[in-house]
């Protein structure tokens, strides 16, 4: 295997947006594009990150119509779909395609128009990364989802759930607290605990501020091989370690509220480049609500089971803390357009780890990961990147 | 040809009598619920239909106070992970304490299995049997 390095990176603003999905997807890809010195012609393949297109904009299909629109229908491109975890699923394939030889310069790209459907919508659909036959019909949600997980949390390792609330909402205020350093994030004004305290509640014990919300945007990353990457570029950020892992659906999880599926995949990762959790200086994880950031933080072996929640309230995971969670914002209040999501925790990665993320720049990181679920533990996709 | 042992629609069809039908593995002893076309522990096809016992406990619990478009009317939905006394466990509503009565208590509480029917939304290829756990 060949070693591979992420180039250029390109990314909307996260949000609402009047764009349609063509037009954030184009508009990121040539902003990866350009920023490596690169033009589409020398691109050889597409990995196409989307996941609702179909009912955005009645839209399947999408991979030969961006290569169309980037002016270079006949290559091969590919759409995947992996709910949240798409974008992070694409990243990896086109990492193995560049690693082994096949390929060397590819483009990752990524879209969802989740905020402009409307939450009625975008709960329906969403739930469909859900076990349809079997759970779907029970009418859980997202935020039901990880309401179970949060309550199991509370009950499992012994955590009162007034404790635990005030951890939620510490890692709400953060989250809000790094977006307001980041111009491309949804939501860039800070919060209080009163008001992440005094929500409405969305799913027992999660309340509105513990979710992260439904987003547009587009986001994307040209990879090259490393004797190619070496040419383009004076700052190649390479990839160190992927993983990938699945699961079933919530009653066939029996780990739960840890998520196996996690665990799996950090180990491959770590494993592929040699590395620890203790080594990882910056990560952009799975913060789809803010008990998820415990349950991740814990999966990827920052903090042992159980203790996540108190890493929280120690300020641990804050930009100053030992080891800063989400400096983009992350889903919380970066957003959360799922199908540029995974493409979107690299695209911070590599600019942490350039020292290019300004206000939010995490000093001297060198060692990045990012940490992307999919549905209820189905998809999960690690990526570990280095200088 | 491989070939279920308990298809989707007869497990519902049971469902809808109260009756919560299973897989057990002949090799490994454990149990399968809902089915699958090879045992859920050890991936064996040495599998045979079993009725349940259809009690459990509660793992944990939800309730969904904002509904996926088509529920509205449906909401406070209080949902709960069972584990079965035989093993799996398996995800319902909770039919019988009101959603605002609902506290971490109900964690570990015994419950029956019942049923409820949730017609399908035009997503949905059919209606949804589900089941319903009365607290005991």
């Amino acid at each position: 295997m060949r070693k591979v390095a992420v180039v250029g990176v390109g990314m909307t603003k996260f949000g609402k947006h009047e764009k349609t999905n063509m037009e954030m997807i184009a508009e990121a890809s040539m902003d990866a594009i350009n920023s490596s010195n690169i033009t589409p012609k020398d691109i050889q393949a597409l990995f196409v990150s989307n996941c609702l297109a179909g009912f955005e904009e009645g839209q399947l299909n999408m991979g030969g119509f961006v290569a169309s629109e980037l002016g270079i229908a006949g290559v091969p491109a590919t759409r995947f779909e992996g709910a949240c975890a798409t974008g992070s699923m694409a990243t990896r394939d086109a990492y193995n395609w560049v690693a082994s030889g096949f390929y060397d310069i590819v483009l990752v790209a990524g879209t969802e128009r989740a905020l402009s459907m409307g939450t009625p919508l975008a709960t329906r659909t969403f739930a469909m990364a859900s076990d349809a036959l079997y759970e779907g019909f029970c009418g859980l949600t997202f935020p039901g989802v990880f309401g179970l997980i949060a309550n199991l949390y509370s009950k499992t390792y012994d955590v009162p759930m007034e404790t635990l609330k005030e951890s939620m909402a510490t890692i709400a205020v953060k989250a809000h607290k790094n977006g307001a350093n980041n111009p491309k994030a949804h939501f860039q004004k800070p919060i209080t605990m009163e008001k992440a305290l005094g929500a409405p509640m969305i799913a027992d014990p999660l309340q509105l501020f513990d979710c992260c919300p439904f987003s547009d945007g587009g986001a994307a990353l040209v990879l090259a091989s490393e004797e190619v990457a070496r040419k383009l570029s004076d700052t190649p950020v390479y990839i160190a370690g992927v993983g990938q892992s699945s699961a079933g659906n919530l009653g066939t999880q029996t780990y739960l509220p840890r998520l196996r599926s996690r665990e799996l995949a950090a180990e491959q990762s770590y494993k592929m480049a040699g590395l620890e959790p203790k080594d990882i200086d910056v990560v952009e994880l799975h913060d789809c609500f803010t008990i998820a950031e415990i349950v991740a933080s814990e999966g990827l072996g920052f903090f042992e089971h159980g203790k996540g929640c108190q890493a929280a309230l120690d300020g641990v995971t804050q930009m100053d803390g030992k080891i800063p969670i989400n400096p983009s914002g992350g889903l919380k209040a970066k957003g959360h357009p799922i199908g540029a999501t995974g493409a979107a925790q690299v695209v911070e990665i590599v600019e942490q780890l350039r020292g290019e993320a300004d206000k939010r720049q995490v000093s001297g990181a060198e060692i990045g990961m990012t940490d992307t679920l999919g549905g209820d533990g189905g998809t999960l996709c690690n990526i570990i990147l280095r200088r | 040809m491989a070939e279920y042992k308990l298809t989707a629609d007869r497990y519902f069809e049971a469902l809808k009598e109260d009756k919560l039908l299973g897989l057990k593995c002949n090799d490994c002893g454990k149990y399968t619920v809902p089915p699958k076309i090879v045992c859920q522990e050890c991936s064996g096809s040495n599998i045979e239909v079993v009725e349940m016992k259809g009690e459990g406990v509660i793992k944990t619990y939800t309730v969904v106070r904002v509904p996926q478009e088509g529920q509205e009317s449906q909401a406070p939905i209080p949902i709960a992970l069972v584990t079965l006394d035989e093993g799996p466990c398996i995800m319902g509503r909770i039919s019988n304490i009101a959603p605002d009565e609902l506290s971490l208590d109900v964690i570990g509480r015994r419950v029956e299995v019942g049923h409820m029917v949730i017609p399908g939304d035009k997503y949905a290829h059919r209606d949804g049997v589900i089941p319903a756990f009365t607290v005991q």
